[in-house]
């Protein structure tokens, strides 16, 4: 089960993802950045500090824009992930191609420094 | 010990599996860390199965035995019926192919086969039979 909230911020949007996201629940993620990209959001931030879990079908969410707003030239910056979570992104090497920080702070100052 | 888990095909029993594995594996002195890990290779493997070869049917069950023959030696099975998803004969794409092709899927086999030591299929009473052994540094 996974709870998400979208609050904006310094014109950022930060998506903050609640709970588990699996195969059953990846979908809810995907919509929140799909709407975020599709209402125009120059920055997107997501809040990972109260996100317990995740397998592929979430971080497969991730990748999947990576390109996408790479073109658009959006930066999203994802932060505040516990060692349990981070620790698949980095089984699986996707640390680099994402943009991660520890905290708020942090996203936003990069967020602002990529979106120049 | 011996721990068995059957469940029907749906994704919204991955939950279910993420704590059965979780909670027969307590007592074994497994790191946070590796057991954070193997919770995810299951979570795959059977996500996995009902997608690809049960089409998420929650009719169709999937058997989970954990077997822990030996202190630092951990087996899990997956027991079904019907088509065999054999992710040896699968060659997971290349993470930029990936992103390239805005890919959702395909980092799933790349998790398992980077957290166990081994995978292998077999035929047991008609049946498949999905290994995976996980060797524990205690």
């Amino acid at each position: 089960m996974v709870h998400i909230k979208r609050i904006q911020e310094d014109g950022a949007d930060i998506i903050s993802v609640i709970g588990e996201i699996d195969a059953s629940s990846s979908i809810e993620l995907d919509l929140a950045i799909a709407r975020s990209v599709g209402e125009g959001f120059r920055k997107i931030l997501v809040d990972c500090s109260a996100l317990e879990y995740i397998s592929s079908a979430g971080l497969g969410v991730f990748m999947s824009y990576i390109e996408e707003l790479r073109e658009k030239n959006i930066p999203m910056v994802i932060y505040g992930m516990k060692e349990k979570v981070a620790n698949t992104f980095q089984i699986l090497g996707l640390a680099d191609l994402l943009h991660i920080t520890e905290t708020r702070e942090e996203a936003k100052s990069l967020a602002n420094e990529l979106s120049v | 010990m011996n721990y068995q888990y059957n469940i029907g095909c749906s994704l919204s029993n991955l939950k279910g599996i993420r704590e059965f594995v979780r909670n027969s594996l307590k007592g074994e002195g497994v790191s946070e860390v590796d057991l954070s890990a193997i919770v995810l290779a299951l979570d795959e493997m059977c996500s996995n199965l009902m997608i690809h070869a049960h089409h998420c049917n929650p009719d169709h069950l999937l058997e989970l035995h954990i077997d822990v023959p030996a202190r630092g030696k951990i087996i899990f099975e997956i027991v079904d019926d019907g088509s065999v998803f054999d992710i040896n004969q699968f060659h997971e794409p290349e993470i930029d192919n990936l992103v390239h092709q805005k890919r959702k899927g395909g980092l799933g086999i790349r998790l398992v086969k980077a957290i166990m030591d081994n995978v292998e299929y077999l035929r047991r009473n008609d049946r498949n039979v999905c290994r995976l052994t996980k060797d524990i540094k205690l």
